[in-house]
């Protein structure tokens, strides 16, 4: 039998659901209140700040090889990319030259670096969409790799602490371009098992397809970056937009996708993949012996009055990096810029009118690091 | 139907591949030269004291603050009639591993070469039940070192 409850006198009221912060599916301790009226979301409040720690204001009490330690701990999946941000506005504010090979290890390193985060990413999200275990596993097994050969590089496997401003810490070994292509080879492998895994499995599609859309104008609007906006079309990449480092040196095409949903976000991050793969093979082949560090670098490094805004294309979009010094060996003020804030507003307005199910993969699109959402 | 097949054709092609895991406590993985575990103190063998002369270098340096390091008169000093050129020498040194960041800046800024990161096992297996026992003393950052079972990687 059935009852039709529209015009009863039956009073019906919106459940409030508290999702988080300790929750596996909020990617960290992140924690958001949906009001939902059966199984659709009609508001959704997030709430951030479990993860803060005060790594802009430890910053300012520290000197600028000192900062890099913490710089690592706020975008812990890509450390690399967050460190590069960092040095470089010190490198900007000093005048400090950075010699080629540097930059070329730097663009390998910051490229891997975007693997690893995205293949984490495709783990995670995998995880959201219900496919358990398989593709997480798969996205680990790729990731690491690749944190081995940071290993064999830095010494450490998440927190680097590799580059230092002019240059790099020490140099690579000498095996390095082996283990890279060895490490790609792999990597290869593994887009082409996730493509298999998801990119044609209808259940997959069915899922993503035309959940959480935003437009492009909204986008921007949001003030999105990185690939969950290029999946709404915006043709955004610093690399292209704004070269740094030797990025104008190489050729690449920006990815986008029109859609703007959750299965747009997948796959412009899945090609990004491949994307990084082909750009560290150009950057093999144009490094050359050479310095590391410029020739006279100061043992404490003291900088000039002045400020600067330095951004850098992160795995998740825009990591900037607003550096005020007054003179000294310490920055006055240093103010992260993180992209995966800015991205996480734009949540509310992908969520409402979708399921409470898919409220959670559209989190997992996003794919936020709590640590650079509060620093 | 057939994106699905597609994927359960992808689960199965990695049975033909070789594991990637690897029983953890029964098996160590070989660990590359420069893995940096947490920091430890050299001993110089040719003379029988520490590399360190309690210069307060790395204290100064360490932006977690975890250090803390005094320095003494060296008893084995030439002018005491000893065979050591160190006039100073470190007295008691102690670094909490539970505040270390592993950041390396330690080993860079030492002059003696005398503090290294742990690159073996024995320096990431360090759990203990209670905080405090974290908290290294002289003697126990020296052991390794001491016993010959480090060979450590001291970037230039």
């Amino acid at each position: 039998m059935v009852v039709d409850t529209s015009a009863t006198e039956f009073e019906t009221q919106d459940l409030l659901l508290n999702v988080g912060p300790q929750h596996p599916s909020t990617h960290g301790v992140f924690r958001m209140v949906l009001e939902i009226d059966g199984e659709l979301v009609k508001d959704l409040v997030p709430y951030i700040g479990y993860l803060h720690r005060g790594a802009e204001k430890l910053c300012e009490n520290n000197d600028f090889r000192q900062g890099i330690g913490y710089m690592d701990r706020t975008e812990y999946l890509a450390a690399h990319n967050a460190e590069l941000s960092y040095v470089m506005a010190v490198e900007a504010l000093a005048e400090i030259e950075v010699p080629e090979r540097a930059q070329w290890i730097r663009m390998i390193l910051c490229e891997l670096n975007r693997i690893s985060s995205h293949f984490m990413f495709l783990g995670a999200f995998g995880v959201d969409v219900g496919v358990f275990g398989t593709p997480f596993i798969y996205g680990w097994r790729e990731r690491e790799r690749i944190i081995d050969l940071f290993e064999e590089i830095s010494g450490d496997r998440m927190m680097f602490a590799y580059f230092r401003a002019g240059g790099l810490a020490w140099e690579v070994p000498l095996n390095f371009p082996e283990r890279v292509r060895e490490v790609l080879e792999s990597a290869r492998q593994g887009v082409k098992d996730f493509d298999g895994l998801l990119t044609q499995n209808e259940i997959f599609i069915a899922r993503t397809k035309n959940v959480g859309v935003i437009t492009a104008d909204d986008a921007i609007e949001m003030g999105m970056s990185g690939p969950t906006i290029r999946a709404s079309g915006v043709p955004l990449d610093l690399r292209k937009t704004e070269p740094y480092l030797q990025y104008d040196q190489i050729s690449f095409e920006t990815i986008t996708a029109d859609g703007g949903d959750v299965f747009d976000r997948y796959l412009v991050r899945l090609q990004e993949i491949s994307q990084s793969i082909d750009l560290i093979e150009q950057c093999l082949e144009r490094l050359e012996d050479g310095p590391i560090m410029p020739e006279k670098m100061p043992r404490m490094l003291r900088l000039p009055e002045g400020e600067v805004y330095i951004r850098t294309e992160a795995p998740r979009g825009e990591y900037g990096i607003y550096m005020v010094s007054k003179g000294g060996n310490k920055p006055h003020r240093l103010k992260v810029r993180s992209a995966c804030l800015s991205n996480l507003q734009a949540l509310k307005q992908m969520c409402v009118g979708q399921y409470v199910a898919d409220a959670i993969i559209v989190l997992g699109s996003i794919d936020i690091v709590l640590s650079e959402v509060d620093r | 139907m057939r994106g699905i097949l597609k994927s359960l054709a992808t689960t199965l092609s990695t049975f033909s591949r070789r594991p990637v895991t690897r029983l953890y406590p029964e098996g160590h993985r070989d660990l590359p030269e420069r893995d940096r575990a947490f920091p430890v103190l050299l001993w110089d063998k040719d003379i029988d004291e520490p590399f360190c002369t309690g210069c307060h270098a790395c204290e100064r340096a360490c932006p977690v603050e975890c250090m803390t390091v005094t320095m003494t008169d060296n008893p084995n000093h030439t002018t005491n009639d000893g065979n050591s050129k160190r006039r100073k020498i470190v007295d008691k040194f102690y670094i909490d591993y539970a505040r270390c960041m592993r950041c390396n800046i330690c080993v860079e800024v030492c002059n003696f070469e005398a503090i290294a990161m742990n690159n073996t096992w024995q320096g990431h297996e360090t759990s203990v039940y209670d905080r405090a026992d974290l908290v290294m003393d002289l003697p126990q950052l020296l052991v390794q070192s001491k016993a010959k079972q480090l060979e450590e990687w001291v970037p230039e």
